[in-house]
Protein backbone atom coordinates (compact mmCIF):
# COMPACT_ATOMS: atom_id res chain seq x y z
CA UNK A 1 0.00 0.00 0.00
CA UNK A 2 1.08 3.54 -0.70
CA UNK A 3 -0.42 6.90 0.12
CA UNK A 4 -0.42 9.39 -2.73
CA UNK A 5 -2.05 12.67 -3.54
CA UNK A 6 -4.13 12.82 -6.72
CA UNK A 7 -5.36 16.22 -7.87
CA UNK A 8 -5.09 17.49 -4.33
CA UNK A 9 -6.98 14.54 -2.79
CA UNK A 10 -5.44 11.79 -0.64
CA UNK A 11 -5.60 8.33 -2.16
CA UNK A 12 -4.43 4.89 -1.02
CA UNK A 13 -3.21 2.59 -3.75
CA UNK A 14 -1.91 -0.97 -3.97
CA UNK A 15 1.74 -1.83 -4.23
CA UNK A 16 3.29 -1.79 -7.69
CA UNK A 17 0.56 0.52 -8.96
CA UNK A 18 1.50 2.36 -12.14
CA UNK A 19 0.25 5.62 -13.60
CA UNK A 20 -1.50 3.50 -16.21
CA UNK A 21 -3.33 1.59 -13.43
CA UNK A 22 -4.41 4.93 -12.04
CA UNK A 23 -5.75 6.02 -15.43
CA UNK A 24 -7.64 2.73 -15.75
CA UNK A 25 -9.22 3.25 -12.33
CA UNK A 26 -10.63 6.60 -13.46
CA UNK A 27 -11.48 5.44 -17.01
CA UNK A 28 -9.05 7.93 -18.52
CA UNK A 29 -6.87 5.67 -20.65
CA UNK A 30 -8.45 6.80 -23.92
CA UNK A 31 -8.96 10.44 -22.93
CA UNK A 32 -6.93 13.50 -23.85
CA UNK A 33 -5.06 14.04 -20.59
CA UNK A 34 -1.60 14.94 -19.34
CA UNK A 35 0.09 13.86 -16.11
CA UNK A 36 2.44 15.69 -13.81
CA UNK A 37 4.25 13.60 -11.20
CA UNK A 38 5.88 15.58 -8.40
CA UNK A 39 5.96 18.67 -10.60
CA UNK A 40 7.41 16.95 -13.69
CA UNK A 41 5.44 16.12 -16.81
CA UNK A 42 5.45 12.40 -17.53
CA UNK A 43 5.53 11.52 -21.26
CA UNK A 44 2.78 9.08 -22.30
CA UNK A 45 5.23 6.27 -23.12
CA UNK A 46 6.20 6.03 -19.43
CA UNK A 47 2.68 5.60 -17.99
CA UNK A 48 3.00 1.82 -17.69
CA UNK A 49 6.55 1.86 -16.38
CA UNK A 50 6.10 4.57 -13.78
CA UNK A 51 5.27 2.90 -10.43
CA UNK A 52 3.82 5.18 -7.78
CA UNK A 53 5.65 5.62 -4.48
CA UNK A 54 4.53 6.78 -1.06
CA UNK A 55 3.88 10.56 -0.91
CA UNK A 56 3.87 10.99 -4.69
CA UNK A 57 1.91 13.97 -5.90
CA UNK A 58 0.02 13.33 -9.13
CA UNK A 59 -1.86 15.87 -11.20
CA UNK A 60 -4.04 14.69 -14.08
CA UNK A 61 -5.34 17.49 -16.28
CA UNK A 62 -7.59 17.76 -19.31
CA UNK A 63 -9.26 20.42 -21.42
CA UNK A 64 -12.34 22.19 -20.18
CA UNK A 65 -14.35 25.09 -21.58
CA UNK A 66 -12.50 28.38 -21.51
CA UNK A 67 -12.14 31.68 -23.33
CA UNK B 1 -8.85 37.71 -57.11
CA UNK B 2 -6.54 36.22 -54.51
CA UNK B 3 -8.43 34.16 -51.97
CA UNK B 4 -8.81 35.99 -48.70
CA UNK B 5 -7.62 33.56 -46.06
CA UNK B 6 -6.34 33.84 -42.51
CA UNK B 7 -3.12 32.05 -41.78
CA UNK B 8 -1.81 31.77 -38.21
CA UNK B 9 1.56 30.08 -37.71
CA UNK B 10 1.14 28.27 -41.03
CA UNK B 11 -2.36 27.03 -40.18
CA UNK B 12 -5.12 28.11 -42.54
CA UNK B 13 -8.34 29.17 -40.87
CA UNK B 14 -11.46 29.32 -43.02
CA UNK B 15 -13.26 31.49 -40.51
CA UNK B 16 -11.93 34.72 -39.05
CA UNK B 17 -14.06 34.12 -35.98
CA UNK B 18 -12.46 32.18 -33.14
CA UNK B 19 -14.74 31.30 -30.24
CA UNK B 20 -14.22 30.50 -26.59
CA UNK B 21 -15.89 27.55 -24.90
CA UNK B 22 -16.29 28.91 -21.37
CA UNK B 23 -19.36 30.19 -19.49
CA UNK B 24 -21.97 28.04 -21.30
CA UNK B 25 -24.82 26.47 -19.34
CA UNK B 26 -24.11 23.03 -20.78
CA UNK B 27 -21.77 21.24 -23.16
CA UNK B 28 -24.59 20.72 -25.65
CA UNK B 29 -25.16 24.49 -25.69
CA UNK B 30 -21.41 24.98 -26.24
CA UNK B 31 -21.41 22.55 -29.15
CA UNK B 32 -24.46 24.15 -30.79
CA UNK B 33 -22.99 27.65 -30.51
CA UNK B 34 -19.60 26.54 -31.86
CA UNK B 35 -21.32 24.90 -34.82
CA UNK B 36 -23.46 27.98 -35.54
CA UNK B 37 -20.40 30.25 -35.34
CA UNK B 38 -18.69 28.42 -38.20
CA UNK B 39 -15.40 28.80 -36.33
CA UNK B 40 -12.67 26.28 -37.01
CA UNK B 41 -10.72 27.17 -33.89
CA UNK B 42 -11.90 27.20 -30.26
CA UNK B 43 -10.08 28.18 -27.09
CA UNK B 44 -9.98 25.72 -24.21
CA UNK B 45 -8.59 25.80 -20.67
CA UNK B 46 -6.40 23.25 -18.89
CA UNK B 47 -7.71 22.07 -15.52
CA UNK B 48 -7.63 19.12 -13.14
CA UNK B 49 -9.73 16.09 -14.10
CA UNK B 50 -12.70 15.65 -11.76
CA UNK B 51 -11.71 12.43 -10.00
CA UNK B 52 -14.74 12.39 -7.73
CA UNK B 53 -17.24 11.94 -10.54
CA UNK B 54 -16.03 9.60 -13.26
CA UNK B 55 -19.32 9.68 -15.17
CA UNK B 56 -19.60 13.44 -15.55
CA UNK B 57 -19.47 14.47 -19.21
CA UNK B 58 -16.37 16.28 -20.42
CA UNK B 59 -15.77 18.86 -23.14
CA UNK B 60 -14.17 16.41 -25.56
CA UNK B 61 -17.37 14.31 -25.50
CA UNK B 62 -18.99 17.26 -27.30
CA UNK B 63 -16.18 18.89 -29.28
CA UNK B 64 -13.85 16.68 -31.26
CA UNK B 65 -10.26 17.99 -31.34
CA UNK B 66 -9.80 16.10 -34.61
CA UNK B 67 -12.52 18.15 -36.27
CA UNK B 68 -11.95 21.56 -34.71
CA UNK B 69 -8.65 23.18 -33.74
CA UNK B 70 -8.22 23.39 -29.97
CA UNK B 71 -6.31 26.45 -28.86
CA UNK B 72 -5.21 25.80 -25.26
CA UNK B 73 -5.10 28.94 -23.13
CA UNK B 74 -3.47 29.95 -19.85
CA UNK B 75 -6.54 31.57 -18.33
CA UNK B 76 -6.13 32.10 -14.61
CA UNK B 77 -2.33 32.25 -14.74
CA UNK B 78 -0.82 35.26 -13.02
CA UNK B 79 2.87 34.65 -13.69
CA UNK B 80 5.23 33.15 -16.20
CA UNK B 81 5.86 29.90 -14.28
CA UNK B 82 2.13 29.08 -14.09
CA UNK B 83 1.59 29.85 -17.76
CA UNK B 84 4.59 27.75 -18.85
CA UNK B 85 3.45 24.81 -16.71
CA UNK B 86 -0.05 24.97 -18.21
CA UNK B 87 1.08 25.12 -21.82
CA UNK B 88 3.70 22.40 -21.45
CA UNK B 89 0.94 20.15 -20.07
CA UNK B 90 -1.31 21.14 -22.98
CA UNK B 91 1.44 20.21 -25.42
CA UNK B 92 1.83 16.82 -23.73
CA UNK B 93 -1.89 16.18 -24.04
CA UNK B 94 -1.83 15.95 -27.78
CA UNK B 95 1.07 17.76 -29.30
CA UNK B 96 -0.53 21.20 -29.25
CA UNK B 97 2.08 23.74 -30.27
CA UNK B 98 -0.30 26.51 -31.25
CA UNK B 99 -1.39 28.06 -27.97
CA UNK B 100 -2.93 31.17 -26.51
CA UNK B 101 -0.87 32.91 -23.87
CA UNK B 102 -2.45 35.17 -21.33
CA UNK B 103 -0.64 36.22 -18.19
CA UNK B 104 -2.96 38.25 -16.03
CA UNK B 105 -1.87 41.07 -13.79
CA UNK B 106 -4.93 42.14 -11.86
CA UNK B 107 -7.84 40.11 -10.49
CA UNK B 108 -10.44 42.85 -10.90
CA UNK B 109 -9.70 43.99 -14.45
CA UNK B 110 -7.98 40.79 -15.67
CA UNK B 111 -5.63 43.19 -17.41
CA UNK B 112 -2.58 41.42 -18.83
CA UNK B 113 0.78 41.69 -17.09
CA UNK B 114 2.82 42.63 -20.13
CA UNK B 115 6.22 42.25 -18.48
CA UNK B 116 5.51 38.60 -17.66
CA UNK B 117 3.72 38.14 -20.99
CA UNK B 118 6.71 39.28 -23.07
CA UNK B 119 9.11 37.18 -20.99
CA UNK B 120 6.91 34.08 -21.38
CA UNK B 121 6.38 34.61 -25.11
CA UNK B 122 10.14 34.56 -25.61
CA UNK B 123 10.58 31.29 -23.67
CA UNK B 124 7.68 29.57 -25.42
CA UNK B 125 8.84 30.62 -28.88
CA UNK B 126 12.29 29.19 -28.08
CA UNK B 127 10.67 25.90 -27.01
CA UNK B 128 8.97 25.67 -30.40
CA UNK B 129 5.52 26.84 -29.41
CA UNK B 130 3.48 29.01 -31.76
CA UNK B 131 2.12 31.63 -29.44
CA UNK B 132 -0.96 33.76 -29.93
CA UNK B 133 -0.68 36.42 -27.28
CA UNK B 134 -3.41 38.23 -25.36
CA UNK B 135 -2.13 41.74 -24.69
CA UNK B 136 -2.90 45.36 -23.96
CA UNK B 137 -3.60 47.69 -26.88
CA UNK B 138 -0.24 49.46 -26.50
CA UNK B 139 1.41 49.49 -29.96
CA UNK B 140 4.91 49.56 -28.49
CA UNK B 141 4.36 46.46 -26.37
CA UNK B 142 2.62 44.73 -29.26
CA UNK B 143 5.73 45.32 -31.34
CA UNK B 144 7.86 43.87 -28.53
CA UNK B 145 5.74 40.72 -28.57
CA UNK B 146 6.27 40.33 -32.30
CA UNK B 147 10.02 40.80 -31.86
CA UNK B 148 9.99 38.08 -29.21
CA UNK B 149 8.36 35.54 -31.51
CA UNK B 150 4.59 35.91 -31.12
CA UNK B 151 2.62 34.20 -33.92
CA UNK B 152 -0.38 36.47 -33.45
CA UNK B 153 -1.05 39.66 -31.51
CA UNK B 154 -4.33 39.64 -29.61
CA UNK B 155 -5.04 43.03 -28.10
CA UNK B 156 -8.05 43.48 -25.84
CA UNK B 157 -10.98 45.58 -27.02
CA UNK B 158 -11.85 46.16 -23.34
CA UNK B 159 -11.57 44.00 -20.18
CA UNK B 160 -12.33 40.26 -20.47
CA UNK B 161 -16.04 39.55 -20.18
CA UNK B 162 -16.96 43.25 -19.88
CA UNK B 163 -18.87 43.51 -23.16
CA UNK B 164 -17.75 47.15 -23.48
CA UNK B 165 -16.64 46.80 -27.10
CA UNK B 166 -13.61 48.48 -28.68
CA UNK B 167 -12.50 51.33 -26.44
CA UNK B 168 -9.45 52.47 -28.35
CA UNK B 169 -9.86 52.16 -32.10
CA UNK B 170 -6.79 54.29 -32.74
CA UNK B 171 -4.49 51.97 -30.82
CA UNK B 172 -5.96 48.87 -32.45
CA UNK B 173 -5.45 50.52 -35.86
CA UNK B 174 -1.85 51.40 -35.03
CA UNK B 175 -1.17 47.79 -34.02
CA UNK B 176 -2.76 46.51 -37.25
CA UNK B 177 -0.68 48.87 -39.38
CA UNK B 178 2.64 47.92 -37.80
CA UNK B 179 2.18 44.15 -37.37
CA UNK B 180 3.51 41.51 -39.73
CA UNK B 181 1.70 38.71 -37.87
CA UNK B 182 -2.11 38.45 -37.65
CA UNK B 183 -3.89 40.81 -35.25
CA UNK B 184 -6.92 39.29 -33.56
CA UNK B 185 -9.04 41.35 -31.20
CA UNK B 186 -9.55 39.34 -28.06
CA UNK B 187 -11.74 40.15 -25.06
CA UNK B 188 -14.35 42.79 -24.39
CA UNK B 189 -16.48 42.48 -27.52
CA UNK B 190 -20.13 42.84 -26.45
CA UNK B 191 -22.23 42.33 -29.52
CA UNK B 192 -22.05 41.46 -33.21
CA UNK B 193 -21.60 45.05 -34.42
CA UNK B 194 -18.48 45.40 -32.23
CA UNK B 195 -16.94 42.53 -34.19
CA UNK B 196 -17.84 44.25 -37.47
CA UNK B 197 -16.10 47.41 -36.26
CA UNK B 198 -12.99 45.40 -35.36
CA UNK B 199 -12.95 43.78 -38.79
CA UNK B 200 -13.53 47.12 -40.54
CA UNK B 201 -10.48 48.49 -38.79
CA UNK B 202 -8.55 45.74 -40.57
CA UNK B 203 -8.18 43.13 -37.85
CA UNK B 204 -7.38 39.66 -39.15
CA UNK B 205 -9.92 38.08 -36.83
CA UNK B 206 -11.79 38.29 -33.55
CA UNK B 207 -12.00 35.99 -30.55
CA UNK B 208 -15.38 35.91 -28.83
CA UNK B 209 -16.57 34.05 -25.74
CA UNK B 210 -18.79 35.94 -23.27
CA UNK B 211 -20.77 37.83 -25.92
CA UNK B 212 -21.98 34.52 -27.32
CA UNK B 213 -22.13 32.41 -24.14
CA UNK B 214 -23.95 35.10 -22.15
CA UNK B 215 -26.50 35.89 -24.88
CA UNK B 216 -30.07 34.74 -24.25
CA UNK B 217 -29.81 32.53 -27.34
CA UNK B 218 -26.12 31.63 -27.69
CA UNK B 219 -26.43 29.70 -30.97
CA UNK B 220 -28.30 32.57 -32.63
CA UNK B 221 -25.73 35.07 -31.36
CA UNK B 222 -22.97 32.82 -32.69
CA UNK B 223 -24.60 33.01 -36.13
CA UNK B 224 -24.87 36.81 -35.76
CA UNK B 225 -21.12 36.97 -35.05
CA UNK B 226 -20.34 34.76 -38.00
CA UNK B 227 -22.21 37.14 -40.31
CA UNK B 228 -20.81 40.24 -38.56
CA UNK B 229 -17.23 39.11 -39.06
CA UNK B 230 -17.81 38.30 -42.74
CA UNK B 231 -19.54 41.67 -43.21
CA UNK B 232 -16.78 43.59 -41.48
CA UNK B 233 -14.09 41.84 -43.47
CA UNK B 234 -15.85 42.50 -46.78
CA UNK B 235 -16.38 46.11 -45.80
CA UNK B 236 -12.67 46.47 -44.99
CA UNK B 237 -11.64 44.85 -48.28
CA UNK B 238 -14.13 46.98 -50.24
CA UNK B 239 -12.64 50.18 -48.80
CA UNK B 240 -15.05 52.67 -47.29
CA UNK B 241 -15.84 56.02 -48.86
CA UNK B 242 -14.16 59.12 -47.47
CA UNK B 243 -15.93 61.32 -44.95
CA UNK B 244 -17.08 64.86 -45.81
CA UNK B 245 -18.52 67.67 -43.73
CA UNK B 246 -21.23 68.61 -46.24
CA UNK B 247 -23.83 66.71 -48.22
CA UNK B 248 -23.30 65.33 -51.67
CA UNK B 249 -26.54 64.62 -53.54
CA UNK B 250 -27.01 61.04 -54.69
CA UNK B 251 -29.28 61.98 -57.61
CA UNK B 252 -27.85 63.96 -60.55
CA UNK B 253 -28.80 67.65 -60.94
CA UNK B 254 -28.81 67.41 -64.77
CA UNK B 255 -32.32 67.09 -66.20
CA UNK B 256 -33.95 68.46 -63.07
CA UNK B 257 -37.47 69.74 -63.91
Amino acid sequence: MAKIQLNGKKLIIKLRYSLFDLLKKYKLTDKKIAIELNGEIVPKVFYKKKILKNNDKVEIVHFIGGG
Amino acid sequence: MKKDILKVAGKILKSRLIVGTGKYKSFSETAKAVKASGADMVTVAVRRVNILDKKKPILTDYLNPKKIIFLPNTAGCFNSAEALRTLRLAREMGGWKLVKLEVLGDKKTLYPNMIETIKTTKILAKEGFKVMVYCTDDPLLAKKLEENGASAIMPLASPIGSGLGIQNKINISLIIKQSKVPVIVDAGIGTASDATIAMELGCDGVLINSAIANAKKPALMAKAFKDAVISGRNSFLAGRMSKHYFASASSPIKGLI
